[in-house]
């Protein structure tokens, strides 16, 4: 079933139940996302995507188009919160892009400039995460993650379908775990997709590192921004 | 009543120094010190990091030579997983010469830079000038054909740095094993025929030799102050070949007295059975010196002038360099030279060398080869490496351990300015004392400043690359509270 909405005043047909990311995408307009990955089921935990629908702040991601929806994009206080959201993100955790191996394929950094963030108005917490290198392929930098749980929810174990990764307790003591046993068992291109799917450079493949050539990184072939809105897999 | 006498800062290096002479009732000087009042930390935070990082991380330590930082700890990752030099497997030879090509293009950049932006400008308007004149902006007003020639020469060696680094400034190449991505043809097609805003490679050789115009004139007008200006002895050190010519990237660590004997020829894995380093309380960099000779008489000159010193030649395929050195060799009758504005010829010859070294490797077909990286046999993790290259301010070394998992524990750089540290301090020393050594109304002039100052700048020392104290350092750390009032204060002494 069709839907009419407005995007920033715009008025776009949609078909009903997609989300509000997706169909802004169709008609050119992007949201930036961290958790979203197209094609698989929605998280909802970065917030990264906020914008306003009917005049409240929603995360994109997990609403589905309805009748009449008046979505506000582009408005200055929610690009402004969006960016805030990311600023957050960088003051969080531990983030030193100039030798991140993930530095050009990082989508916190493409959405960072993206975003226009030069800094995080906020303090830097400077926290430290103790690193896990138990892994025999799998380094887990754990400065770096962002809670966004992909790696929890769609990397799963061949055989047994049970998770790899999951989140260790709660608030500012939450900490991203990885099943040693488990991902030892991780065939190697199983290792290098959750790696991809890593938004960071958390997940990292021990066998692979600074593998691209700067200025044929992921990024800096095709933005962010030109990923989102061509559709497909990011 | 001993007076002191302090300059601070000394400008036209790349980073901070202060400068205190200390002189006695009979108006001697009794000292000369040279304060490093930086503090950086590299060595530190290093640490925990995978081993990976650690050529990208540490090379921020420098925005001018890092290049020479980045292939250190490339070789040194070698080492370490078991593929480099200390394990006895030669590199490929794509991966080499495109590191050395990004090397030699450093070398190049950097040297102008130090050459005609920061030391020409003495040469030019003499040491007495004001120092409205004596900079960049004054040659410009002074010879703007010059600069214009220095500029375009500076920009083609940061292309040269970018077409294998991927940036001007802290790319990435050099990867455990070799590197990941060769010199692509059309990229050397632009450097060697300077299509898109470049000049081209013969046009680098040919603005390559104004460095060498430049210094002859000034010598020839003020030879007798040239050569008695700050003339310290020291022994002078490189990497050299199998021939005994200096070799940039790879090479034993040889050391030869002032009749140029070899006093010591060494593996630079063996560094520590050599070198030892001498802290003091009133600089955060530190002295090294060959144990076995002991602190004075074993501290080593390293850079330019070490370099022309200790080379016996240059490969014949750089006959413009060959016949520069042979001069400079010969001016000295075979003797190694100690006169610290020699530094300045010596540099002048060696950013022609770089020239010519490019334009060797830019005609050579491997560097368009795809055989980039040396994968490591199973168990061949060593998990410790060393690298040591020659960078341009002398012989840089790094020296990473990692645990089995490939965690960083250990770093130790020795840079080349803290090589020089010694020397520069005698520097300092002999021309405080020719200006002021036994007048009775010794006064700072701006002369003396500027000669002080000139001295330094002879090594162009990075003192941003040089702190990286270890351990115990000296620290002053205070809390104030919001009326400006102290509320502590501690106070923390060199080990």
């Amino acid at each position: 079933m069709t839907v009419k909405i407005t995007i920033d005043g715009q008025e776009v047909n949609a078909r009903a139940g997609d989300n509000i990311v997706d169909v802004a995408a169709q008609n050119g307009v992007y949201i930036p996302t961290l958790c979203y990955t197209r094609g698989k089921p929605c998280l909802g935990t970065c917030r990264t995507c906020s914008v306003k629908v009917n005049g409240s702040v929603m995360a994109a991601c997990t609403i589905p188009v309805r009748e009449g929806m008046e979505i506000d994009v582009n408005g200055d206080e929610i690009t402004d919160m969006r960016k805030a959201l990311v600023e957050l993100l960088f003051a969080e955790g531990n983030h030193n892009c100039p030798s991140c191996e993930k530095s050009g394929r990082c989508e916190l950094q493409a959405t960072g400039y993206e975003v226009k963030m030069m800094v995080s108005r906020f303090p830097y917490r400077f926290t430290p995460h103790p690193v896990d290198h138990a892994s025999r392929s799998i380094w887990l930098e754990r400065d770096r993650c962002i809670f966004c749980q992909r790696c929890v929810d769609f990397v799963r174990d061949k055989e047994t379908n049970q998770k790899i990764f999951s989140i260790n307790g709660r608030g500012t003591y939450a900490r991203i775990e990885i099943d040693v046993e488990l991902a030892n068992k991780m065939p190697a291109d199983q290792v290098r997709e959750a790696a991809e799917l890593c938004p960071v450079g958390c997940i990292i493949d021990k066998t692979q590192g600074y593998d691209v050539p700067i200025g044929k990184r992921k990024f800096e072939v095709k933005s962010i921004r030109e990923r989102a809105l061509g559709g497909g897999h990011r | 009543m001993s007076r002191k006498l302090i300059i601070d800062p000394v400008s036209k290096i790349e980073g901070h120094g202060k400068v205190v002479v200390m002189m006695d009732d009979n108006n001697q000087v009794t000292d000369a010190k040279l304060h490093v009042v930086e503090f950086r930390g590299f060595e530190k935070f290093i640490q925990g990091h995978p081993y990976w990082e650690a050529p990208m991380l540490l090379q921020r330590i420098c925005g001018i030579c890092f290049v020479s930082h980045h292939l250190c700890g490339a070789k040194a990752l070698d080492d370490m997983v078991g593929v480099g030099y200390s394990t006895g497997t030669p590199m490929l030879p794509t991966p080499e010469k495109v590191r050395r090509l990004a090397h030699y293009a450093q070398q190049l950049q950097s040297h102008v830079t130090a050459y005609f932006y920061c030391i020409v400008p003495d040469m030019l308007f003499g040491m007495d000038a004001a120092p409205q004149q004596r900079n960049v902006v004054g040659l410009v007003e002074a010879d703007p054909e010059l600069v214009k020639r220095v500029v375009a020469l500076r920009k083609w060696g940061q292309e040269g740095i970018k077409s294998v680094l991927g940036k001007r400034m802290h790319g990435i190449n050099s990867i455990p094993g070799g590197v990941n991505q060769n010199l692509s043809q059309e990229a050397r097609d632009r450097l060697v025929n300077g299509e898109d805003g470049l000049i081209s490679l013969d046009q680098v050789i040919d603005y390559a030799q104004d460095g060498l115009k430049v210094f002859k004139d000034f010598h020839d007008k003020n030879r007798a102050e040239v050569d008695a200006f700050a003339e310290v002895p020291a022994l002078n050190m490189c990497l050299v070949d199998e021939k005994g010519n200096v070799d940039y990237y790879h090479g034993k660590m040889r050391i030869i007295d002032k009749d140029k004997n070899i006093i010591e020829e060494l593996d630079y894995h063996d560094y520590l059975d050599y070198f030892s380093e001498a802290t003091e309380e009133w600089s955060y960099m530190k002295f090294p010196f060959l144990k076995a000779h002991g602190r004075e008489a074993g501290s080593v000159r390293v850079g330019p002038l070490a370099r022309v010193n200790v080379t016996k030649s240059y490969d014949d395929s750089c006959p413009l360099a060959k016949a520069a050195l042979e001069e400079f060799h010969d001016y000295t009758k075979g003797k190694a030279n100690d006169m610290t504005l020699h530094t300045n010829w010596a540099r002048a010859i060696e950013i022609l060398h770089s020239a010519e070294q490019m334009k060797v490797l830019l005609n050579d077909p491997d560097l368009q080869k795809e055989d980039l990286i040396l994968t490591p046999v199973d168990n061949a993790w060593t998990g410790e490496g060393v690298g040591v290259v020659e960078a341009p301010r002398g012989t840089l070394l790094h020296h990473y351990r990692a645990n089995k998992e490939g965690n960083i524990t250990f770093a130790n750089l020795v840079v080349a300015t803290t090589q020089n540290n010694t020397v520069m301090n005698r520097t300092v020393r002999s021309v405080a004392d020719s200006y002021l050594g036994g007048k009775e109304q010794a006064e700072i002039t701006e002369g003396l400043m500027n000669a002080i100052e000139v001295g330094i700048r002879a090594y162009d020392p990075c003192l941003s690359c040089a702190t990286h104290a270890m351990g115990q350092m000296p620290l002053v750390v205070k809390v104030l509270g919001a009326d400006g009032k102290m509320i502590d204060e501690k106070y923390r002494c060199a080990s």
